[in-house]
């Protein structure tokens, strides 16, 4: 039935089933649209948030995916800047993730936000000395640039690139893509910095402060490190997701290889200054604000997410992305890249509810933070979002340059 | 620190928790100047809106050594040099110090309802309106004309009163003075405090009350390790309330 809008020389599932997916995609869409709906007709009282906790599960999420999708600025960085040509293979699907990841954060900040209506606000009063300000100027920013990195794929829709305009249009794009991924990487270290920063500056939260270099705390390029070292590893798990679900080999093993390869590198590097940074606000920044490392981690958010993000889910794929024979078994790579990725979920976690579930008087307690179906909901739709606009890219667009190549129809 | 030390003024608060019976008469005096909205299940103290703070402190003790404080806390003002913790993060300019003052600020109508400003204060001075504001037949009528009321999604806090510092403003000028007398303005809370624990004014003037008392040896600041440099002073003889004051290792 769609045979038509479907590249020449690949095979696809049937209509029928296809459709079938989509219905479960468009099921939890649902579910979160709802709670969406919710929250913004009867407010923020919907969520469990409250004044101790300003920041939750939407906040945890926006961050997570945007540092996973730090792939698609990371990846075109590697192709077009630095010139990894066995990486073309794999840059069509980090922009798609990259640009379901920023979009998909943007839709859950407009809900975060008690008066979305004057979300403008940010741009026609902006204070430049808010780290938050930055944010959203880069995420804007970059926003924009993963849609016009993401517009070439679409022009090169089989029906589309019969339209010469279209075709020369998306030609074009492709041949100055070199100026857009350089753009990406500035905009998008500078917003995932931001997003550490916002932490950061918070001098008033022991738990979060961190000195730093010029107007930038240490998390300002953690966060940095952090998003360029898990990006790579989800743009990873999707690659292999797709060609588990599709049986296909979609790109070279060379790709995904190399991708492995540096970013296991990465993750080690971000590491090394990560165990320096805890160290040193352990005993150095906390005890200053008179408080002890071991207060810091009280139940439920004791020791152990510390042990998880940094043991488990850091040195641990660090581990396996550095060994040659590990990396390059699937099933190896992928609990490596699962971890990274877990890894980095758990230190947005800890940066934005245990910070604020510990209590800075000392005739103060500490709080509990637990989440209502109208976070959950909003937030798996933000994963159904991701599966919607892949599935719908891989069924459509040539997201995969060798797939033809890889496998011949006979 | 904040405030224009030329102009010589920067508003301030002492609280002294030892005459404190914590009645709470501050707090409703708050309540009802701002036109704070409440609900009728204020259980959830986590999404009520508090102004000012009372505090019930305990030295951990049981009984004949038990002791029992109470310690108001409005917000704190902080005289953070070059800002505050809420107004340097606020993305909108929706909070400022106001630097003739040292007064920090609150626009309702410009703030986005982001909650970084609540996630940055150690104090938990700042509140968000998780509900539309509702006030019961005839409370309506009986709200303050000179504070607008907030609306749902936005955060607001303690002003210290600023527009009763506006009108005794303009009470001098048109008695042709460009300086306020002491007491002329002072905060709600101030003023219903029974038991006078409750001291304002210009800590810039050093024959003011509020300076002196400032200058107390009993005389603490909340969480003065972090640097937030609050212009709210509490003055106690007991060790046990001011060691509850700060974290110490």
């Amino acid at each position: 039935m769609d045979s038509a809008l479907i590249p020449e020389g690949v095979k696809r599932c049937s209509f029928r089933s296809f459709c079938l997916w989509l219905l479960v995609i468009f099921a939890v869409i649902g579910w979160g649209v709802l709670g969406g709906f919710l929250v913004l007709w009867k407010g923020l009282n919907q969520t469990g948030l409250n004044d101790s906790f300003g920041f939750g599960l939407y906040i945890t999420a926006d961050l997570a995916v945007i540092a996973l999708g730090a792939g698609a600025f990371f990846t075109g960085f590697l192709t077009y800047v630095i010139g990894k040509k066995e990486l073309k293979d794999i840059i069509s699907l980090a922009v798609v993730v990259g640009f379901i990841c920023y979009t998909g954060a943007q839709v859950v900040l407009l809900l975060e936000i008690g008066q979305p209506i004057r979300g403008w606000f940010s741009f026609w009063h902006p204070n430049v000395h808010s780290m938050l300000t930055e944010v959203i100027f880069c995420i804007t920013c970059y926003t924009i640039v993963l849609t016009i990195e993401y517009l070439p794929l679409i022009l090169e829709n089989r029906q589309l690139d019969k339209v010469p305009e279209f075709h020369f249009f998306s030609h074009n794009l492709h041949e100055i893509m070199v100026v857009f991924a350089a753009t990406g990487t500035f905009l998008s270290f500078f917003h995932q910095g931001s997003l550490g920063g916002l932490y950061g500056v918070m001098f008033a939260r022991p738990f979060a402060f961190r000195e730093g270099f010029f107007i930038w705390p240490w998390t300002f390029f953690l966060f940095v490190a952090s998003a360029i070292a898990s990006g790579p590893a989800l743009t990873i798990l999707v690659c292999m997701m797709l060609q588990g679900i599709t049986r296909k080999q979609l790109v070279k093993r060379e790709a995904i290889s190399l991708l492995a390869k540096v970013t296991g590198y990465l993750l080690a590097f971000y590491l090394v200054f990560k165990f320096l940074d805890t160290w040193w606000w352990a005993t150095s920044t906390a005890p200053a604000m008179g408080i002890s490392f071991s207060e810091f981690y009280q139940a439920p958010y004791g020791i152990w997410l510390l042990i998880a993000e940094l043991g488990v889910c850091g040195i641990l794929p660090a581990i396996i992305l550095l060994t040659p024979r590990a990396r390059e078994d699937d099933v190896w790579l992928i609990i490596a890249c699962v971890l990274n990725c877990a890894g980095i979920v758990i230190n947005r976690f800890v940066f934005t509810v245990q910070n604020l579930a510990l209590p800075v008087l000392p005739f103060e307690s500490l709080e509990v933070y637990v989440p209502t179906w109208q976070e959950w909901a909003p937030t798996a739709a933000l994963i159904a979002y991701g599966a919607l606009l892949l599935s719908v890219s891989y069924r459509y667009l040539p997201m995969f340059p060798r797939e033809r190549e890889l496998n011949p129809l006979d | 620190m904040s405030g224009n030390k030329a102009n010589g003024i920067r508003y301030g608060m002492v609280i002294d928790v030892d005459k404190c019976t914590g009645c709470m008469a501050c707090s409703v005096a708050c309540q009802q100047e701002n036109n704070v909205s409440f609900r009728e299940d204020e259980t959830n103290k986590l999404r009520s809106i508090t102004w000012l703070e009372v505090y019930s402190l305990d030295n951990g003790k049981s009984y004949p050594e038990h002791r029992q404080a109470y310690l108001p806390r409005p917000c704190l003002h902080c005289d953070t040099p070059p800002y505050p913790p809420c107004t340097f993060v606020c993305p909108v300019n929706a909070t400022q110090r106001d630097e003739e003052t040292g007064l920090v600020n609150h626009i309702p109508v410009r703030c986005i309802g982001c909650r970084y400003c609540i996630s940055a204060c150690s104090y938990h001075a700042r509140y968000f309106n998780w509900w539309d504001p509702k006030w019961p037949k005839p409370m309506e009528e009986m709200l303050t004309p000179d504070v607008s009321t907030r609306m749902r999604g936005v955060v607001e806090k303690c002003t210290m009163c600023v527009h009763r510092l506006q009108l005794a403003k303009e009470k001098a000028f048109i008695e042709g003075r460009r300086e306020l007398h002491e007491g002329e303005y002072v905060p709600a809370c101030v003023e219903a405090c029974p038991a006078k624990a409750m001291t304002f004014g210009n800590l810039f003037d050093s024959h003011s009350e509020v300076a002196k008392l400032a200058k107390s040896p009993h005389a603490f600041r909340l969480l003065e390790r972090l640097g937030t440099e609050p212009k709210v002073y509490y003055l106690s003889t007991q060790d046990w309330i001011r060691k509850l004051s700060d974290n110490v290792i």
